[in-house]
């Protein structure tokens, strides 16, 4: 049986816009202006009164066909919670994160203010240490981390003084060729701190990446530095 | 056609002045505000509030994919995803939808994605569309069913487009430019679909022997 009389308005290919409203009307997520335009709708059809209720129907069993879909496992949060831990711990970890941040900060400057002397840019490097410091000693969340207060003491380090005229740009740029991050600085002799290796690397692989980096003309000194 | 070309990130950032409000909250209107400060903590690494995000939406989230994919441990990896990216992404939520169309969204795009990607290794794809049996003699297992369990069997034999709309205005309560939101179509293609939907619907349980009087 159809809805008779008036089932073959029911049959058409597209629905009238009072039809296409039911499904939201039944489930109560109509604006106050489409609900009454529903409500009376129904009241003046008695097609319309029946079909409600084949939409309620519908409404009762996704329902009750969702609820017994049940709950995923705990695992889930066990490992969401993982997943979260570990990649705050990598952020601490990667030095390149840091300078990728950097970059980003510096990028977000204008060409005008990218073009200030060297010793605006020896403060911008102060600025960068204390940062860098900063977001490797900041606690990453409401939850404790196993390598909190251990990032400046693992690794291998040089201690790098940078020449005059060099940008923060090509500061920054130097950091991300080295995959290095400042981790402190500068002392009273211009020095800073610089990770080059998460690992701590044999004194001959240090002494040639301090070798190198003397090579950069942006490097006015660069030694090995104790633990 | 599985339509994910949206970002899920980026279609949802319609005012929200502009959402189809109804006059009574909703649960998840009255939640709205908690969500959206939970967000803002959570985008300030605060953990316990991701938690408390998660615990309040996992469920919902984890069976609008479980009946696109049909497939358990895939649903579970995927609202896995779907929380991951929200603690990666909590400073981009702009506050313009509900939190949980926005779940949804991210959580739609994930499951279609591996969908197509299913579909692409040369998976099985008739396997998720077609109606799942549950006896070897489906037909006198139907038989023996009441009415609603016939209704819901049918229910579970749409089409993943037709299950998907379905769940999303009855069982998750979108709103008609909710539904457009989070589909990446035309709010008057979310209310035909709905309609086709609802008559695809209407066939099958005529075939089950349900006779509704519609279609």
């Amino acid at each position: 049986m159809t809805l008779g009389g008036a089932a073959g308005d029911f049959d058409r290919e597209q629905p009238t816009d009072i039809e296409a409203l039911l499904p939201w009307y039944a489930a109560g997520t109509l604006r106050r202006r489409d609900r009454q335009r529903v409500e009376a709708a129904l009241r003046q059809n008695p097609e319309l009164a029946r079909h409600i209720e084949l939409v309620r129907e519908e409404l009762a069993e996704t329902i009750h066909l969702n609820e017994t879909l049940g709950a995923p496992s705990p695992a889930v949060a066990d490992r969401l919670i993982a997943a979260i831990d570990g990649e705050a711990s990598a952020r601490k970890r990667a030095p390149g994160v840091a300078a990728g941040w950097l970059t980003g900060f510096f990028a977000s400057l204008s060409p005008r203010t990218m073009a200030v002397a060297a010793s605006f840019a020896m403060l911008a490097i102060a600025l960068q240490a204390v940062m860098i410091v900063d977001i490797f000693t900041k606690p990453a969340g409401t939850l404790p981390s196993a390598e909190q207060g251990t990032e400046h003491k693992n690794g291998t380090f040089a201690m790098v003084r940078f020449a005059r005229e060099a940008s923060a740009g090509e500061i920054t740029k130097f950091l991300q060729n080295y995959q290095a991050a400042l981790v402190d600085g500068p002392t009273p002799n211009g020095l800073y701190r610089v990770r080059v290796a998460m690992t701590a690397l044999a004194k001959e692989e240090l002494a040639r990446i301090v070798a190198r980096m003397r090579q950069d003309r942006i490097v006015e000194t660069a030694e090995p530095a104790a633990k | 056609m599985l339509n994910i070309s949206q970002n899920p990130h980026s279609h949802l950032n319609l005012h929200v002045t502009e959402r189809d409000q109804p006059d009574e909250p909703t649960v998840e209107a009255m939640q709205a505000p908690a969500d959206e400060t939970l967000i803002g903590r959570i985008a300030r690494g605060d953990r316990l509030a991701m938690q408390v995000l998660f615990a309040r939406h996992h469920v919902r989230i984890y069976r609008f994919v479980l009946r696109l994919l049909r497939d358990e441990m895939a649903a579970e990896d995927v609202i896995g995803d779907v929380f991951l990216d929200v603690w990666r992404q909590a400073s981009r939520f702009e506050g313009r939808s509900a939190v949980s169309t926005w779940l949804i969204a991210i959580a739609r795009f994930k499951a279609l994605s591996l969908l197509r990607k299913r579909r692409d290794d040369g998976l099985d794809a008739e396997t998720a569309e077609s109606i799942e049996d549950v006896a070897d003699d489906p037909e006198r297992a139907v038989a023996k069913l009441d009415k609603g369990e016939k209704l819901r069997r049918c229910l579970a034999g749409l089409s993943y487009e037709h299950r998907e709309i379905i769940d999303l205005v009855y069982y998750h309560e979108k709103s008609v430019e909710e539904v457009a939101r989070i589909v990446g179509i035309p709010e008057n293609t979310v209310k035909t679909r709905m309609f086709y939907a609802r008559k695809k619907l209407g066939e099958l349980c005529r075939m089950a022997g349900i006779d509704r009087g519609w279609p």
